[in-house]
């Protein structure tokens, strides 16, 4: 027995039966042949690697890293963990500055909500987009998001942040770089949805950038330093506060699961307080501890897509559950599909076609039930959704405070 | 979160059984971990092929007095059994499954080495044939180029051997190039995906055409069909020619078919489904289970007032084998098999190995026992069953669907 136990890998890749499920459920696979597929990437391609690195493959880059596979397996293999470990331990192309510029999005975005109306602008002309597309090589069919002018945290200070502490009880909020620099509107939602709950909000001290779009562009050096501050200070609140809490699936899901499995940064003292709000919220409603009052005349039909991140934490029932809650909401949970983007995958030249066909499915689901909006827990979802469809798309926790009683 | 009945395991039994519940009315969760045995799908459904003693069985019903009282089967009694396969195929056909076969007698199928074996039902697009012999004088065994998972040399040689005269022949199809780029990934359900674009079919039909010569029927193997069945009508039509579907290698088209559609079934009748979530935790009060935890909502319980286990045998983690005894891994039952280890396997290989006969303790109703005594609220279904070999006998799609509606009919009598 003891010896099994020390044959078996951090990742488990010797649990693989080879039953190749995980390839049923990839979304690259069916798009792009280029891509060895998640078995031949992960559990297979693993035996070589430890034999000898140079038997790593580059076209591993082409794994979304949605975790679909894991989500899939049988046999709870890790196959998704095993190929971007694989990337980072024998990956040896250095990011461009392209990769640097989107991966950034904690400098990008600090620098360009100062002058945001300059950047929304200059981004989202013909030329600047060609020479973007040329130069960068970021496709000139993607639209940006735009950047705010105040960001979420100058908002929160000058004000919200006096008045939270009339709260009895507190969550810090881990808003990430898209509440932030993006679109604030979401934290002030947060904070609306939690005050309604009996809660105040507070802000981390020096939040850093949870580092998903750093490890998927190889950006390991960066991303391990920022997860070590981010345990630290989330450890540090955690000392006044119940939980910390995003409002977006793949912050959440690095913070718990990629810190621990990529960069080896040891959260297990703060991961069991880290959640989404949507968890925290609809816990709070069943146990009866508190309640929402919505408006009588709230009416919407809402089409919930389930991000993959969010597959894979298992949570989306309970976005699903808030949302269903609101009387007057007519509520529709989309098919399990991934819509393509990835992060800032789909923005690179060479994915935007296998990003757009990926999204196919979802897309033609959404235009067929022609609903008021979408709903959805991540934000690069969002963007790929309303520039692919035309519908809007809404934080589950915005579509609460939309739905609260004044 | 709370739900009238709580099913661990989205296999074949998890969703038959939650899909019989939320028809009638209960509100169901399924957590499921990992996807299902269903991947593994030969295309048809066993009743039961053999006694426990090696004797074939033609008609499953009458073989049921000859099986040991603690089969699944016996439990059920042949009179429910006997209802419970006459309703069985308007049961699949509620969610767009249509089964192909007499539901009383066995009747065969072609394996993917050729051969003829005892089997029960049909998955749309297969079919069940009379007898052990192929009824056809020269047929054309047709597989797509670069697809390595079915081979035609195989089922030739065993037909021929039996007198049917056989040609094989390759279909070139420019649009299957770019997934034979990759040859790890040319599998079926990847093949399926290019062959359900309507052009690429009629084109594959129109190649047939031309390669079908005098033969009076065309073998393919199962890659058509991964949302919708009927290509086997289609093809049949545009040929003037009987078809018949032959398994592949895994993954299993019709059987990723068959399990989206139970799947979907359930979520329509409103029935929540976990995916990827594994049920640990369970918490007891005296002989009644009060909730289950899962590694996704953490601290968040699942609470119901009946619980089935549908988790499935060794290779779906319901069961785990330690060096001198079996485990239960949900709620540490008590299993039937024996603690001398070399009982558990017979040397020949091709033997009956009853390791994989062994399974939970049910009392007549399927409730489960733990310590030696009955759990009231909590009942197994499927491979997680002891007492019946899946493999040895061919039961085990029967023992999956059968177990299932008695298990979701005792909770609906009981709460009637």
């Amino acid at each position: 027995m003891e010896i099994q136990e020390y044959n078996i890998s951090e990742n488990n890749f010797e649990q693989c039966i080879k039953c190749t499920v995980c390839t049923v459920y990839c979304p690259v696979v069916p798009v792009n042949p280029e891509y060895p597929g998640p078995k031949q990437a992960g559990p297979d391609g693993e035996r070589l690697r430890l034999k000898k690195g140079i038997f790593f493959d580059e076209t591993l880059k082409y794994c979304l890293n949605c975790k679909r596979c894991e989500v899939a397996c049988p046999s709870g293999v890790r196959i998704g963990d095993i190929i971007q470990a694989a990337r980072i331990k024998y990956g040896r192309k250095k990011p461009k500055l392209r990769d640097m510029m989107l991966a950034g999005t904690d400098f990008m975005g600090s620098i360009a909500t100062k002058v945001a109306p300059v950047v929304n602008t200059t981004l989202r002309i013909k030329p600047v987009k060609q020479i973007m597309d040329g130069v960068l090589k970021i496709d000139h069919r993607r639209t940006f998001p735009k950047y705010a002018s105040q960001t979420f945290e100058s908002w929160f200070r000058k004000e919200a942040a006096a008045r939270q502490e009339k709260f009895d009880r507190h969550i810090a909020y881990f808003h990430g770089c898209y509440a932030n620099y993006n679109y604030p509107q979401l934290g002030k939602d947060l904070v609306k949805v939690m005050n309604a709950l009996g809660y105040g909000v507070r802000l981390l001290d020096g939040e850093k950038c949870c580092g998903v779009a750093l490890i998927s562009n190889g950006m390991i050096d960066q991303a391990t330093r920022n997860a070590k501050t981010n345990v630290r200070i989330m450890s540090e609140a955690l000392s006044s506060c119940e939980a910390v809490l995003g409002t977006s699936s793949s912050c959440s899901f690095t913070l718990r699961d990629e810190y621990p499995h990529l960069l080896g940064v040891d959260n297990s003292a703060v991961r069991d307080h880290v959640e989404l709000a949507v968890k925290f919220i609809y816990r709070l409603l069943e146990s009866g501890k508190a309640s929402l009052k919505f408006k009588k005349d709230f009416k919407a039909r809402i089409a919930y897509h389930v991000p993959c991140h969010m597959e894979k934490l298992g949570w989306g029932i309970f976005s699903a559950e808030l949302v269903k809650m609101i009387p007057g909401v007519e509520f529709t949970v989309l098919d399990s599909n991934c819509c393509g983007i990835a992060g800032t995958y789909g923005f690179k030249k060479e994915n935007y076609e296998v990003s757009q066909a990926i999204g196919k499915p979802l897309f033609d689901q959404i235009k067929v039930i022609d609903p008021d909006y979408v709903a959805c827990d991540c934000e690069t979802c969002k963007w790929q959704i309303e520039m692919s469809t035309g519908y809007k798309v809404m934080n589950p926790v915005s579509i609460l405070a939309a739905a609260l009683e004044d | 979160m709370k739900f009238d009945t709580i099913i661990i395991g989205g296999g074949l039994s998890g969703l038959v059984c939650g899909l019989r519940l939320q028809r009638a009315g209960r509100k169901c969760a399924i957590v499921s971990a990992g996807q299902s045995a269903m991947h593994f799908s030969s295309g048809y459904f066993d009743f039961l092929d053999r006694t426990p003693d090696g004797k074939d069985v033609s008609a499953p019903l009458d073989a049921v007095d000859l099986l040991d009282k603690e089969h699944p089967y016996s439990k059920i009694g042949k009179a429910r059994l006997t209802a419970y396969a006459e309703e069985v195929k308007e049961f699949f056909k509620g969610c767009g499954i249509m089964l192909e076969g007499d539901p009383c007698r066995n009747g065969f199928r072609i394996t993917p080495t050729g051969n003829f074996k005892r089997t029960w039902l049909a998955l749309d697009d297969f079919s069940v044939f009379e007898t052990d012999t192929c009824p056809w004088n020269k047929v054309l065994i047709v597989n797509i180029e670069g697809f390595l998972d079915f081979n035609t040399a195989f089922i030739a040689q065993s037909l021929e051997s039996k007198g049917t005269v056989c040609t094989t022949s390759i279909l070139r199809l420019e649009e299957m190039e770019r997934i034979r780029k990759n040859p790890s990934e040319m599998r079926a359900v990847n093949i399926a995906r290019v062959l359900e674009r309507r052009e690429v079919e009629d084109k594959a039909v129109g190649l047939m055409k031309d390669m079908a010569g005098d033969a009076d029927a065309i073998l393919l193997p199962a890659v058509f069909g991964l949302k919708e069945a009927g290509a086997r009508t289609r093809i049949e039509k545009a040929l003037g020619k009987k078809v018949s579907f032959v398994a592949t290698m895994p993954p299993s088209v019709a059987g990723i078919r068959t399990q989206m559609k139970l799947k979907a079934g359930f979520e329509a009748a409103g029935g929540v489904f976990l995916q990827g979530d594994t049920a640990c935790g369970a918490e007891m009060d005296g002989s009644h289970v009060t909730g289950i935890g899962s590694v996704n909502f953490g601290d968040i319980r699942l609470e119901a007032d009946s619980y089935v286990l549908a988790t499935g045998s060794f290779f779906s983690k319901g069961l785990t084998a330690a060096p001198g005894h079996i485990v239960e891994n949900v709620f540490g039952l008590d299993t039937d098999a024996p603690s001398e280890r070399k009982k558990w396997y017979c040397t020949d290989f091709f033997g009956r190995q009853d390791y994989i006969s062994y399974g939970v303790k049910t009392d007549s109703s399927f409730r489960c026992i733990k310590g030696g005594g009955t759990i009231d609220n909590l009942y197994a279904a499927g491979s997680i069953l002891g007492g019946c070999n899946a493999l040895y006998e061919g039961c085990g799609a029967g023992t999956a669907i059968f177990s299932a509606f008695s298990v979701a009919d005792t909770i609906l009598s009981e709460n009637a």
